[in-house]
């Protein structure tokens, strides 16, 4: 009886770190597989129609869904705010709150987790379907560097679209809150500009939004061609590897965020 | 989808891309207006700068003229250094008055510049020698009590 209660609890304790040592080293791989991509980008980048590619799908497939949710969360920002700024007789500031939320948080983040929805599972799919097909494999039966080949272009690709995506979200989303605020509530046209432009400067607060971004793009890239990778060469593989990477990905993404945030707003201007 | 198609698709991605990148740093953002490399220097101390932060606006006459680069405690006369970054075009005489305002009741606070009729001009890493402080409310409102209640104390010994 009692060995039996021992038991257990040696089992559960195992299975706890194995799980820590599990992740720990998984995450030591991806940090070995980051230093190889880098390695291996002078070569794929010798080729750069398969990067140029990889932009396409990532990025020119994204903008439909990046640029309407930008929309969206432009107009839905700008009537939010009008209805609290009322109150204290605040309203002609509408555009500096529109302006400084989707530059400085909502255009990086919305763009990341949704480019990690759209195009990062749609990488680990991509790159597990080809393991569980062993056309990596055969790539290297071939002496064709599947890094070179087939990683680092989607890597890089990501790197590449991810800031232009939160761009254009960003500036779709003033856009947005533009149409509402000034179109349909009825701002002063001149005082929404006016004072967007007095509040919001380009260094530090676009700069920062283009740093985000920039880490974000990183972060999501390295996440779906890893899991990809890494995947269990099954179906339910595939399929478990694309679930943790919009996972691991909003995390990461929320995650950096917040240390970013805290680095580059500290209390503000001074 | 051949190469020139794709291609043709991510020139007009980036394109837009960095349209969007220009358009927050020129419409939205205040990238060419006062610039921090353009201009030249003011100093000015005062005995309090109030809520002064850094990045704040330098005013003439109600229009933007500079912003404010640097707010040092100067250690022997325990005096705020505040340093202005003014725009070439503008010139100041030798006796303008700066002084520490706030637009509005809870508005932001920013420096005025009030110019003279002195015909010398200020220039770059000048000291501004006229200023006038922030107005704290609180030393206002106790400085009105103190006036009301000696007021009131001397009308009292009178009689």
């Amino acid at each position: 009886m009692s060995s039996d209660v021992m038991f257990g609890v040696a089992h559960f304790l195992r299975r706890i770190g194995g799980a820590v040592t599990g992740s720990i080293s998984r995450l030591g791989f991806a940090s070995r597989f980051l230093v190889a991509i880098v390695w291996h980008s002078p070569q794929a980048f010798r080729r750069i129609h398969l990067t140029i590619r990889e932009i396409y799908f990532a990025g020119v497939l994204s903008l439909v869904i990046i640029l309407m949710s930008g929309l969206f969360v432009g107009m839905v920002l700008s009537l939010q705010g009008y209805e609290t700024l009322k109150r204290y007789g605040a309203d002609e500031q509408l555009g500096i709150l529109v302006a400084l939320s989707l530059v400085r948080e909502l255009g990086p983040v919305m763009a990341g987790l949704l480019f990690a929805s759209r195009a990062g599972s749609a990488i680990t799919a991509e790159i597990g379907l080809m393991k569980t097909t062993e056309q990596l494999a055969a790539m290297e039966m071939m002496a064709v560097d599947p890094l070179a080949r087939v990683i680092a272009p989607r890597f890089w690709g990501g790197v590449v679209s991810l800031p232009l995506l939160a761009a254009l979200f960003s500036a779709f989303g003033i856009f947005g809150g533009y149409l509402v605020g000034v179109r349909l509530i009825g701002i002063d046209d001149g005082a929404f500009w006016g004072q967007m432009k007095a509040g919001v400067d380009f260094w530090p607060d676009v700069t920062n939004g283009i740093i985000k971004s920039l880490v974000f793009g990183v972060a999501v890239s390295l996440i779906a061609v890893f899991e990809g990778y890494d995947a269990k060469p099954t179906a339910e593989g595939v399929s478990t590897a694309t679930t943790r990477t919009v996972v691991m990905s909003s995390l990461a993404i929320l995650a950096l965020d917040f240390v970013m945030t805290v680095f580059m707003f500290r209390g503000g201007a001074q | 989808m051949n190469r020139s198609a794709i291609d043709l698709w991510v020139g007009i991605f980036v394109a837009i891309g960095f349209g969007a990148i220009l358009f927050m740093a020129l419409k939205v953002g205040n990238l060419m207006t006062l610039d921090r490399a353009a201009g030249y220097r003011l100093e000015a101390s005062f005995d309090n700068i109030g809520g002064l932060k850094l990045r704040a606006a330098a005013k003439a006459a109600g229009v933007v003229i500079g912003r404010v680069e640097a707010i040092r405690l100067n250690p022997k006369t325990y005096e705020a250094l505040v340093t202005l970054r003014v725009d070439n075009q503008y010139q100041f005489t030798r006796d303008t008055i700066a002084s520490i305002n706030t637009s509005g009741l809870l508005g932001e606070v920013y420096v005025a510049l009030d110019a003279g009729g002195d015909t010398a001009m200020l220039k770059d890493g000048d000291r501004i020698g006229k200023t006038q402080s922030a107005v704290v409310i609180e030393k206002l409102i106790s400085q009105f009590l103190f006036d009301k209640a000696a007021e009131s104390g001397g009308g009292g010994a009178k009689k």
